[in-house]
């Protein structure tokens, strides 16, 4: 059955990229923050993993530096935006124009391959079951950890007055919180957990390239309006577990229509698609109600 | 004895400055408030009452002058500091409250005002659930079983007297309402307003509080401060302030102020 083999494959990439979406809904929904860095420190993290595993480091001590390089790329969008005032889209661009150059700079080239050294897969591959069970296994148990780690924080003490920055920025200053760290510390989290996902994905995939960070956003967010069209948002745990499962499903249909004959060069712009058809069909029937919002939790 | 609780001296702010918009929200004002005071603060639109709240709040800072509570100097102070000392009631009540969170979540908010909030502190305990319960059975608005309902459902009068009994969960140094009852239907504002007055008195809290409406300004509170033109014109407290009426009020302003409108249409 052609369906059937799709679905490995789906969750595998579905897995995987929610860290990347789980990122964006924190950014998105729960600081109701449109942070751009993301197509930045992506391949932020795979450049600076897979160089430093080409250059001999301990696969999981580069995955940790690269998680490092991620959380301070975001806190750059968070200080230019906060302390500087500069707009919150414009901030994430200009980082993200620059990761570019960075990026670059730390791979020496455009692209590292990494078939040749031992990854955090390599034991994964090894057994000697088909490659998708473990694979799919480890990208489950980082996932579902990530996802954990989200709800602990955002039930702490910390976490409510973080969520209250997104929600009612005016009420939680005036009880005492800096909304500015806060948001300096939610966009370093964020884009951490997508750096995380450009590190495991490139060695997953066998290579750190410059561009595979380009239309992770809109790919992110495609993932969080299907999650939350199946899963409603109420709570914080619902959000996280609607992001994830979003993420699966959007991979599915892309895999879907590849295998349908859709171009691999055309998936952007079926993504994109998406996003514009999810955001403009509740403004065409008049209801406000059904309104995707992509703000505060 | 003790400092004042706040004290403000020679207090200036002028808005967009060698501009043609040049306007200057508070003239040189000094104020002493006392440990217990509650005063009322009244004037027409644009007389800088809301611009002396922001500027003890610390959302704006003076152009020139010094603010102390109780003795710290607080002129520059950001205003997440502020949360140590005072709390704070909006106008709109979806400002003092943060809609898409439950209610429990935000009464564990405004229980941590100016504390330190720990990350690895779980938020709403069921130590702290079971104390909100108690607290919300008091203001008898059945709210004690819809603890983890959104904020966002309720209605304006229940989320102002949910922004009150935040404000009041930790009695604050200082509480600064502005205009809380403005935004409310008549009946649901004095309900408000009674729920107010009782929570003032119950914890002794030294209060400010803005309002349009010279009924309420004369009928609660200790002393009463009209201004006008960023400064103030009149300052009545104890027996004096309890004899005024709002005629004599609008005769003292008029006098005063020749031909100026005094009070907009809110008397």
């Amino acid at each position: 059955m052609f369906l059937l083999d799709i679905i490995p494959i789906a969750l595998e990439q579905g897995l995987a990229y929610a860290l990347v979406a789980l990122g964006i809904a924190l950014t998105f929904r729960v600081l109701a923050f449109p942070d751009l860095t993301v197509d930045g420190s992506f391949p932020l993290g795979g450049a600076v993993c897979a160089r430093l595993i080409v250059d001999g480091m301990d696969p999981a001590l580069a995955v940790c530096a690269a998680v490092g390089a991620g959380f301070l790329a975001g806190c750059a969008t968070g200080v230019l935006s906060t302390r500087f005032k500069i707009n919150s889209l414009l901030a994430g661009i200009l980082i993200m124009t620059i990761l570019y150059s960075i990026n670059l700079r730390i791979m020496g080239r455009a692209n590292i391959p990494l078939l040749t050294v031992a990854t955090l897969m390599t034991p994964l591959e090894s057994l000697s079951v088909s490659r998708y069970i473990p694979v799919i296994g480890f990208f489950f148990i980082v996932a579902a950890t990530c996802k954990l780690f989200l709800d602990l924080f955002l039930h702490s003490e910390y976490g409510l007055a973080f969520r209250a920055t997104g929600d009612n920025e005016q009420m939680i200053c005036s009880l005492g919180m800096n909304t500015d760290s806060a948001t300096i510390m939610g966009l370093g989290i964020s884009n951490a957990l997508v750096a995380l996902a450009g590190a495991l994905i490139a060695q997953d995939q066998g290579f750190a390239d410059v561009g595979m960070g380009i239309g992770l956003i809109v790919a992110g967010l495609a993932s969080i309006i299907i999650g939350e069209a199946v899963i409603k948002p109420r709570t914080v745990f619902r959000l996280t577990l609607a992001t994830i499962i979003g993420s699966i499903l959007y991979r599915f249909i892309i895999a879907l229509g590849m295998r349908m004959g859709l171009a691999p060069t055309d998936l952007k712009l079926a993504t994109g698609l998406m996003v514009i058809f999810a955001l403009i069909i509740p403004a065409i029937k008049g209801s406000k109600e059904g309104k995707v919002h992509l703000r505060g939790v | 004895m003790p400092p004042p609780m706040l004290v403000l001296s020679e207090i200036s702010k002028v808005f967009n400055r060698g501009t043609q918009d040049q306007k200057t929200a508070l003239d040189n004002i000094s104020l002493t408030v006392n440990q217990g005071d509650f005063v009322t603060i009244i004037g027409s639109n644009g007389a800088g009452k809301t611009t002396l709240l922001n500027i003890i709040a610390g959302t704006h800072n003076p152009d020139t002058g010094r603010i102390t509570i109780c003795g710290d100097d607080i002129t520059r102070s950001p205003e997440h500091r502020m949360a140590a000392y005072m709390a704070r009631v909006f106008q709109n009540p979806t400002t003092g409250t943060a809609g898409k969170m439950t209610i429990e979540e935000n009464l564990c908010m405004a229980e941590l005002r100016g504390c330190k909030r720990r990350l690895f502190r779980w938020g709403v305990t069921r130590h702290r659930r079971q104390q909100y319960q108690a607290i919300l059975k008091t203001l008898d608005l059945g709210l004690e079983h819809r603890l983890g309902e959104k904020v966002g459902l309720l209605s304006g009068g229940q989320r102002q007297s949910l922004s009150l009994l935040m404000t009041t969960l930790i009695p604050p140094k200082l509480l600064i309402l502005d205009e809380h009852t403005a935004a409310l239907d008549p009946k649901t504002a004095a309900k408000v307003m009674a729920l107010t007055d009782h929570m003032i008195q119950q914890n002794r809290l030294t209060t400010l509080m803005v309002t349009h409406n010279m009924h309420q300004a004369l009928r609660y509170g200790n002393r009463m401060i009209m201004l006008h033109r960023g400064r103030i014109k009149l300052d009545v407290s104890g027996p004096e302030k309890e004899q005024l009426t709002v005629k004599d009020v609008v005769q003292k302003f008029e006098l005063s102020l020749d031909d100026e409108t005094l009070l907009s249409t809110h008397i």
